[in-house]
């Protein structure tokens, strides 16, 4: 199974949830932005939530499915289009043999996860298939998607191969079937053009003038349009330490705000570099990292100051959600395997 | 305003300060100021760290003074606490901080690994290097004698970090110490050794930057096909070869 690429949009790349283990050499983690999209994206298509899908930026692509493949789109709304006919997110689909995928205007976010059953079958670089643009290496050749680009998916699982068969009742006329099972709304980030971000506190936050620390949690800061998947540069109200202190780098993480000299934060975000040396104000809820990566460049964002252990709530039941809809994909795979 | 609720303690021999970074990694901070010290404290905890690990940790960064864990809260609940527990009192923080506590306590009965000596052929000067006539004139030195310093001291990786395989090295003799340049390059190829401030080091893959450039090494630094990917690790010991443009030459031919 292969998936053609036709026209390669604004900026598509393979992505899996990251390369973990070698951030201690100084390699950047990088993978999705927006993780929860592509962990549902694959659990919907019956892959491991870790699985290779494709990230799709703000212009998206148009890919040509050979042989029938099960899709599922999550995240940002970029009004995918399937052979002419809207196909909505957070579903498992069926693409017939000889699909076209499209997509059109940003109706909601900027970063589109498309999963295919086996996932993208690019070649693991320092165990990831993610792509690591900076460095030329990982996802496809380890560069964007270009026209003509050729993407072999990996066997399907039997999960894949079962959620196929529920749905073969459910084809229309052109071959197309959209599943009826979805992804429990109160499960989905609540994704906005301009999102409250809950965040805690920062290591270095009490270096900060209170004043500074006031307006950080208070004000509005700007998504300039100089961001990437490093970091968000914000503009807003400037920050200000207490008193000037040059600090010893350390690592960083997702959503790790820090503030350089000219007093405007940086969000940093999937490519980010391991280790920084500015004074972090804050530190984004790993919950809330999904809307950070659906706010577009020049949209706003607003920072709610929330306690660490409502952040390790947010985020346990979070986890759960994604584990209870897993028990359920799993669950109607096993009662089908009975009658099939 | 609510800060960060840091544990600060004595585990054994060792004086650390936890602090969180987020909800899913902690920061074990173990000393103040950069020295030897606080480094074979951090190399300890680092090692300590590759050989015994809890349930959903993911994986450790060590840096200059301090060693940051990444972990999956829900796998840190599930394997040291209670899964079953989504009340507002479940603390996977609090669980990994008691279990890193346990372990720092464990720290002095481990030995400490030997240093690696790692020894860099560096091609001084020339196109190569293009800095070194303005290095040796800040310092009234001959290029020579920029050389013969840069080439005569022990570093010490103190960390990587900024880029693959890029190393944080201790030990530039104050006497070459110099100044970023002014205007940083828009791009410094892979392999170029420079020197910023009273730091040296080598550019592992190619990217903007403001050191004084003062020769090339053809000796790759990030390797992503070999396990771990990097030439140097933390706690090696660094040393510059000089070689001459020949050799460079040819290193760079049997590389291709």
């Amino acid at each position: 199974m292969s998936m053609i690429i036709l026209k390669p949009g604004l900026l598509t790349t393979v992505q899996d949830l990251g390369r973990y283990g070698v951030q201690q050499f100084g390699v950047i983690v990088g993978g999705a932005m927006d993780a929860f999209a592509l962990r549902i994206a694959n659990l919907l298509v019956g892959n491991d939530e870790g699985a290779a899908g494709l990230e799709i930026t703000m212009v998206g692509p148009e890919i040509y499915f050979a042989e029938k493949t099960l899709i599922s789109i999550c995240g940002g709304d970029l009004s995918p289009v399937l052979n002419g006919r809207e196909v909505p997110l957070w579903k498992t689909v069926v693409a017939p043999e000889g699909s076209l995928l499209q997509f059109g205007p940003v109706r909601l976010g900027c970063r589109a996860y498309l999963a295919v059953a086996g996932g993208i079958d690019a070649p693991v670089r320092m165990n990831s298939r993610s792509t690591y643009l900076r460095a030329g290496l990982g996802g496809w050749e380890g560069r964007a998607l270009r026209k003509g680009d050729r993407l072999p998916a990996g066997e399907p699982a039997r999960a894949s191969q079962v959620l196929a068969e529920l749905l073969a009742d459910q084809a229309q006329a052109d071959g197309v079937a959209i599943s009826r099972w979805s992804v429990a709304p109160e499960l989905l980030p609540s994704y906005t053009a301009q999102p409250e971000v809950r965040t805690i506190a920062g290591q270095e936050l009490a270096l900060f003038d209170e004043d500074s620390a006031d307006r950080f949690f208070g004000e509005t800061y700007r998504v300039k349009t100089e961001s990437d998947r490093m970091g968000y540069r914000l503009a807003g109200d400037s920050l200000r330490l207490r008193e000037k202190r040059e600090l010893v780098s350390s690592a960083v993480t997702f959503g790790t705000v820090q503030v350089p000299p000219d007093g405007q934060p940086i969000v940093l975000m999937a490519d980010r570099q391991t280790t920084g040396g500015y004074p972090k104000i804050a530190q984004v809820a790993s919950v809330d990292w999904p809307l950070l990566a659906q706010t577009n460049l020049g949209g706003a964002v607003q920072f709610r100051m929330i306690s660490l252990s409502e952040a390790q709530r947010l985020y346990l039941i979070r986890e759960n959600g994604i584990r209870t809809l897993r028990g359920g994909l799993e669950r109607m795979q096993t009662s089908t395997n009975g009658r099939v | 305003m609510e800060g960060l609720s840091d544990i600060y303690g004595k585990y054994g021999a060792i004086e650390a300060k936890l602090l969180p970074l987020g909800d899913s990694a902690i920061t074990v901070q173990l000393g103040e100021t950069i020295c030897r010290q606080t480094h074979d404290r951090v190399r300890q905890l680092a090692e300590h760290l590759e050989r015994s690990r809890f349930a959903g940790m993911i994986e450790h960064v060590p840096a200059f003074l301090s060693v940051t864990v990444y972990f999956d809260p829900f796998e840190a609940l599930a394997g040291l606490g209670d899964p079953a527990d989504l009340s507002g009192s479940a603390d996977p923080m609090a669980l990994v901080a008691g279990w890193l506590a346990d372990n720092l306590a464990k720290l002095e009965e481990t030995a400490q690994e030997k240093p690696r000596l790692t020894e860099i052929p560096v091609c001084y000067g020339g196109e190569l290097g293009p800095d070194l006539p303005e290095v040796a004139a800040v310092h009234g030195l001959s290029e020579q004698e920029v050389i013969e310093i840069h080439a005569s001291a022990e570093y010490l990786v103190y960390m990587l970090g900024f880029a693959p395989g890029f190393a944080y090295l201790g030990g530039l003799p104050k006497s070459i110490a110099t100044p970023r340049k002014q205007t940083p390059r828009l791009s410094i190829p892979a392999g170029t050794v420079g020197i910023a401030g009273d730091q040296t080091g080598v550019y592992p893959i190619a990217t903007p930057g403001g050191w004084q450039l003062i020769g090339k090494t053809p000796e790759p630094l990030f390797l992503p096909d070999a396990t771990p990917p990097t030439l140097l690790r933390a706690g090696d010991i660094v040393r510059f070869r000089p070689i001459s443009r020949e050799e460079f030459d040819r290193r760079e031919a049997e590389r291709r």
